[in-house]
């Protein structure tokens, strides 16, 4: 400690720990501004932590994979917290079976709505198809949509990249666009979040009403699977 | 606690190794919400399964703490956004606008049906 300050850095800047500690407060922090706003939907807490750690590693310049080593192992909770949506499904499970069809004929309108839309604002916006290609599976979780975008030879981080700024976008934009349509049943405004915005959308629909995040996990794995088939005839129908 | 959290990952891993036997084409994750919803059904109906993380609600305890930090678990996936920043630059507005448009189109589009075809159910119900 006493010759050089910088070694010490050098040496906490490649281990994971630091780089989960900033993970973990960062987003401590934004998600306490979210409770203090009262889950104003711009105070998104994954869009805020996520510049804020962004801008750290470029100030020190710090390399993704660097920083991925320590993330990770929250990262890797992602795929628990899938399995671990049975239980409020399991809670929930009599209004669930309850609207089984309006669930169904949503998922087949929705998923089919969000891969068409995209690839098809994507090719009018001129974009390369590669990027085209990467955005198709932006509405299910990352670890599908990356799956995708690699049976497609698009880029799978571009992808991941995609997925989030979608999660993000959607999960501020539901609650003011629900609110003007006036539909006030909270298993619709959920299963639509879920699906449009997968995760992140479900960590919405949660904050705002229980069921609402019950229909927005079941419409995020149900959406995994259609999505799955639907990209690649979507791609083969709609792409130069 | 520990049990719980070990039955969330045995299903995980089943999911998973069932996806990569048979290559389906799902999420193994996904697979394994459908393994732990069929043991919690499986637990009401035989009370020898109730045992372990499936008594006193152990495993949904273990469950609702995930899930009361889901956001937390998209923040390193998101901070790649840095990886990505040339791209950004040249692409950023149209990628930005191209998924702001087909989002809200896709909202709209799944609540609306989701809606209509309640009412249509509803209706024949009273009918």
């Amino acid at each position: 400690m006493k010759d050089n300050p910088f070694s010490l850095w050098v040496y906490l800047s490649q281990s994971p720990l630091l780089w989960l500690t900033v993970t973990l407060l960062v987003y401590a922090s934004t998600d306490a501004v979210s409770l203090a706003t009262r889950r104003h939907p711009l105070a998104n807490p994954v869009l805020h932590a996520m510049w804020i750690v962004g801008a750290f590693l470029l100030l020190t310049g710090t390399s993704y994979t660097t920083y991925f080593a320590g993330a990770q192992f929250v990262h890797f909770l992602l795929g628990p917290a899938t399995v671990a949506l049975a239980v409020p499904l399991y809670e929930n499970r009599k209004r669930v079976v309850a609207s089984i069809v309006p669930m169904l004929v949503a998922l087949v309108a929705g998923s089919v709505t969000a891969v068409v839309s995209v690839v098809l604002l994507a090719e009018l916006a001129g974009l390369p198809r590669d990027v085209v290609l990467s955005l198709a599976p932006k509405s299910v979780t990352a670890g599908v949509a990356m799956g995708i975008a690699e049976s497609l030879h698009a880029d799978p981080s571009l992808a991941a990249v995609a997925v989030i700024l979608t999660g993000i976008m959607g999960a501020i934009i539901v609650t003011p666009l629900m609110n003007r349509t006036g539909i006030t049943d909270f298993r619709a405004r959920g299963f639509a979040a879920g699906l449009a915005a997968h995760g992140i959308g479900t960590a919405r629909a949660f904050q705002v009403d229980e069921i609402a995040g019950v229909f927005s996990g079941i419409a995020m794995s149900l959406n995994a699977l259609v999505t799955s088939f639907l990209v690649p005839l979507a791609v083969t129908l709609l792409v130069r | 606690m520990l049990a719980s959290l070990g039955l969330i990952l045995l299903c995980q891993l089943i999911g998973e190794a069932v996806v990569r036997g048979l290559g389906l084409p799902m999420p193994g994750p996904v697979l394994g919400l459908l393994l732990l919803l069929i043991l919690l059904l499986a637990r009401d109906r035989f009370a020898l399964l109730a045992r372990g993380p499936l008594r006193d609600d152990g495993v949904e305890t273990a469950s609702k703490g995930l899930l009361a930090h889901l956001s937390l678990l998209f923040v390193p996936a998101g901070v790649g956004v840095v990886q990505k920043l040339d791209l950004l630059a040249s692409h950023g507005i149209a990628i930005i606008l191209v998924l702001a448009l087909s989002v809200i189109v896709t909202l709209l589009a799944t609540v609306l049906t989701f809606r209509l075809v309640s009412r249509l159910l509803r209706q024949q119900d009273a009918r």
